[in-house]
């Protein structure tokens, strides 16, 4: 992320301001909008039946012959070197095949850190994997043991000696502070900005607040443990992985073992969970490279443990927001600037600032973050990195500055909803954030809210209420492509390399294809997973979705030229042009005289070919630059926390949502219910502790990180704009990080609103609140 | 002795470390039992012994000995079981990881209610159990799940808990 990608971005954006918007992408909005097909349906999930009775196979079950199995082996300290190794006892242990250190570990480049410009760049981490002797953060990984079984592996690793010569090392945050970097940009966005004179102006407000935020560290935690299956024939690598980022991993392992790119074959049909953290990390590599080794397949499955020690997750911040408003409370300032980890061999900005810029119209910003480098594991993206932890910074300041207006939150939101970019300018593409402010407020009851903080009570329980506001922006990756297969037998199939990991992907392609292709359901099947098909983007950014639905809309485009020139002279669609026909009915008929049709069936059978195939990539996502796009969110919660115990417990939760089109109410109400659980950790229960004299992570445990259980999360509802967006395919915009932005503004609210108290240190903990 | 696994006899593993859990993965391919932690701390190895719910990442296969284990593959043998139909019916699951946990732990979960054992929550010890909507939390918050889908599986615990006392 550079100072020329900042010029690049801004040029490209002036530019742009110039150019109609008809002639961009969506510009003639998607005709699937609004028609009334499959799209926006409660399709059951397509993979749903073989989930539930467990024959969906996972990287970690693909059975091999001559299978061997391996373990990691992590450091102790965060800096230094290995002064001493000694593997002797373990290389002799029973069933042992292969200890790997940095002594016999081939030389391997670590692969380039994830890039926005380089979908092959797809690495959390460029410090070398057992490259030498050195070590860069507690727990990375210095040795690996393969074995016959896994019992085997596991009980050699506790075999190797390892003496260290530790170095001095920050690991510190409150320390490392003083020597913080300022990047240029955050993803694609500018870092610094600065707009109107708001230190003045906040100084100047008859209302302000001011105040420091703190959020936690925080793992993924998916269930499905990191793990790969990988297996070397010759030069030809086949790796069962569990990974968001299919096409990438095939191309970063091709590069990083020196093969051609189509002698890796990466498949991960099923994903148990990754919400950012099932990316590229050493123990592919480490895994890759050891089985080559050995000469068989061999299984990596991290331990928890393992996944805490090189997996990194979301940044610990220290963020500090100010707002200053006039007495009607009109936002004439809003400030944002903090601190959060980057080491410098890591990739992730944690840009808690993004969300602030579009998310309240105001007379002046000044937002900056500053990145400090701590020997650590590299924090790395985790579901809405920045978003949901920039708006429980933003959305209790908002909070808290209704408190000393006292002005309802909800009024006084709805009093500075922009309409358009706030800082650019840059129109939405659309935006009804106040709608869904509004039907969330009638829908929970929010008028039963007490004005005064600390008065509802029953029993030893007092009760409040909070809202919080989310964002997150809309992002259509380029170069998504796919191949789109029409058969003799009247059914279809859409095969890319996307992966599905519970976001329901699979199921609303099959959607969209039989609607754009006037086929029915049943007809319809999808084939991904598999890096040998067109490659698809990774899945991120909650962009998934519509960057594949830009490459069905081209392939579509594409299809009925090719069944043209099959149909020939003798069908009734001679002499049609591919403009002058739709795709309707399992077949193409022509839009002026519909009588004129012939099935793909028919089409098919004349020209005695079993089927046809187009490939095509979707549009550059240029509406992406051109608007202001984002899906929006209102989130309302209802909990109570004990006089006694301090403890809280959430009663009711309720999100509402601006998000375009919803292509599937069932998966989709479950993505944001999803989201918004995760919120519920992120504010009341969920921290990764780390020992700040040595770097290393203290719970790396279920047992001791604690993710909501059933008990911790309440029946939640979730309702839907369902304003389709003009500007992007099927008007739909992202919905799996939503979910998750807002709610820990929302949790915390509730607690001011029930105890009067302003926790503004996340995870709101009993102890906080005695 | 035997393990009898979903109607099958297997012999114990030579290797007495052996857990439950990798003697269902790793040695005979019924992967259906996920592992999540290989400590007891997320459920998602759930399986049943002699009918009732253990967490087979700390049971040595050892211990399985001469018993009957159910995994998630046995439990809808002849079509789908109720609670696999109702997770579906539901969308009790999203990646489906925890899903077979989920599923095996609500199975031994409703036999243990309509036994009358009672859990944190209930509020009389002696009386029959209704499992309300917290009974159901309460009971399987020893099933983690990441995703989300929490509220679509205790919808389907209910539905099916409704239909068996019906
Ligand atoms: S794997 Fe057994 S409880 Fe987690
Ligand atoms: S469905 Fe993914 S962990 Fe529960």
């Amino acid at each position: 992320m550079s100072r020329v990608q900042n010029v690049i971005v801004g040029t490209a954006r002036s530019a742009l301001s110039w150019v109609p918007a008809q002639w961009l992408p969506g510009g003639t909005p998607d005709p699937l909008i609004g028609r009334h097909g499959e799209i926006g349906r409660q399709a059951s999930r397509i993979d749903g039946e073989i989930k539930v009775r467990g024959e969906a196979r996972f990287a970690a079950e693909v059975a091999m012959d001559g299978l061997c199995y391996a373990t990691l082996v992590h450091s102790t300290i965060a800096r230094g070197r290995i002064a001493r190794l000694d593997s002797t006892a373990a290389e002799t242990a029973p069933g042992v095949l292969l200890v790997v250190t940095h002594r016999n570990m081939p030389k391997v480049a670590s692969p380039s850190l994830v890039s926005m410009s380089d979908p092959t760049a797809v690495g959390n981490s460029d410090l070398p994997i057992l490259q030498d002797d050195r070590v860069h953060y507690n727990g990375q990984v210095v040795a690996a043991v393969v074995a016959a079984t896994q019992e085997q592996a596991d009980h050699a690793a506790t075999l190797i000696a390892i003496d260290y010569e530790a170095a001095q090392a920050e690991t510190r945050f409150g320390q490392a502070k003083s020597g913080a970097r300022i990047i240029p940009s955050l993803l694609i966005e500018r870092n610094h900005l600065s707009f109107g004179k708001a230190e003045r102006e906040l100084a100047r407000a008859p209302h302000r607040v001011d105040n420091l935020y703190r959020t936690q560290w925080q793992n993924h935690n998916a269930i499905e443990l990191h793990a790969l299956t990988a297996a070397w024939v010759g030069d030809r690598l086949t790796v069962h992985d569990t990974t968001q980022m299919i096409a990438g991993e095939a191309a970063a392992l091709a590069k990083a073992f020196g093969i051609p790119r189509d002698q890796v074959q990466v498949l991960s049909p099923f994903v148990g969970g990754g919400f950012g953290g099932k990316g590229m990390w050493d123990h592919q590599i480490v895994a890759v490279a050891a089985a080559r080794m050995v000469g068989r397949p061999l299984r990596l499955q991290l331990s928890r443990e393992s996944v805490y020690r090189i997996v990194g997750g979301r940044s610990a911040t220290e963020q500090r927001v100010a707002i200053g408003a006039d007495a009607d409370g009109c936002f004439t300032a809003l400030l944002h600037d903090g601190w959060s980890v980057m080491p410098p061999y890591g990739a992730c900005p944690e840009a808690y600032t993004l969300g602030t810029r579009s998310a309240y119209r105001a007379k002046s910003f000044e937002i900056l973050q500053r990145h400090i480098d701590i020997a650590v594991v590299p924090n790395t993206f985790m579901r809405a990195p920045g978003e949901a932890i920039g708006t429980f910074a933003l959305e209790s300041a908002v909070d808290e500055l209704a408190h000393n207006l006292a002005m309802d939150p909800v009024e006084l939101r709805l009093r500075n909803m922009p309409d358009k970019h706030p800082i650019t300018g840059a129109p939405f593409s659309q935006h009804a954030q106040d709608q869904a402010w509004r039907d969330g407020a009638a829908r929970f009851g929010w008028e039963q809210r007490a004005a005064k903080p600390g008065t509802r009570r029953e029993g030893e329980w007092r009760i409040g209420m909070g809202c919080g506001g989310g964002s997150f922006p809309y992002v259509r990756m380029p170069g998504a492509a796919v191949r789109l297969t029409v058969r003799r037998d009247g059914t279809a199939t859409l095969a890319c390399s996307g992966q599905e990991m519970g976001m329901g992907t699979a199921t609303v392609v099959v959607q969209q294809v039989a609607d754009r292709l006037g086929l029915p359901l049943s007809a319809v099947t999808v084939e991904i997973g598999d890096s040998a098909l067109p490659a698809a983007p990774m899945a991120g950014g909650s962009s998934q979705t519509v960057s594949i639905a830009a490459a069905v809309l081209a392939a579509a485009e594409k299809l009925p030229a090719e069944l043209l020139r099959l149909a020939g002279n003798s069908s009734p669609l001679s002499g049609l042009r591919a403009g002058e026909v739709r795709m309707e009915g399992e077949g193409l008929a022509s839009a002026s005289e519909p009588a004129r049709r012939e099935t793909f069936r028919a089409i098919l059978s004349r020209a005695n070919l079993e089927e046809v195939s187009v490939t095509a990539s979707g549009t550059p996502p240029l509406e992406m630059l051109k608007f202001a796009m984002h899906s929006t969110a209102a989130m309302f919660c209802e909990l109570r926390v004990s006089d006694v115990t301090g403890e809280i417990r959430v009663d009711r939760l309720l999100g509402s949502f601006d998000c375009g089109t919803i292509l599937n109410p069932r998966t989709a109400a479950s993505q944001f219910r999803g989201g918004m659980i995760m919120g519920l950790g992120l504010a009341l229960t969920e921290e990764t502790l780390l020992d700040e004299r040595s770097g290393r992570i203290m719970n790396p445990t279920l047992a001791d990180y604690h993710v909501p259980v059933h008990m911790d999360v309440p029946q939640i509802d979730v309702i839907w704009t369902d304003i389709p967006d003009p500007r992007s395919p099927l008007g739909a915009r992202g919905i799996g990080e939503i979910g998750i932005t807002g709610i820990a503004g929302a949790v915390a609210n509730a607690v001011f609103n029930a105890t009067g108290k302003r926790v503004r240190d996340l995870p709101i903990t009993l102890d906080k609140l005695l | 002795m035997t393990i009898r696994i979903n109607g099958t006899d297997y012999d114990p593993p030579e290797d007495a470390r052996v857990s439950l859990l990798d003697l269902l993965r790793d040695r005979l391919q019924l992967t259906g039992t996920k592992v999540g932690c290989n400590q007891g701390a997320c459920g998602a190895c759930t399986v049943l012994i002699d009918g009732r719910r253990v967490l087979s990442c700390l049971t040595l296969a050892a211990q399985a000995d001469g018993r009957k284990v159910t995994t998630i593959e046995g439990l809808g043998a002849d079509g789908l079981h109720p609670l696999q139909a109702a997770f579906l019916e539901h969308d009790g699951l999203q990646c489906g990881y925890c899903t077979p946990g989920q599923i095996c732990a609500a199975a031994a979960m409703l036999v243990e209610a309509e036994a009358g054992m009672p859990s944190y929550v209930t509020a009389d010890l002696t009386a029959p159990v209704t499992l309300s909507r917290d009974e159901v939390r309460e009971r399987m918050s020893g099933n983690l799940c990441r995703c989300g889908a929490h509220n679509g599986i205790v919808d389907a615990i209910l539905s099916v808990a409704q239909e068996r006392a019906a």
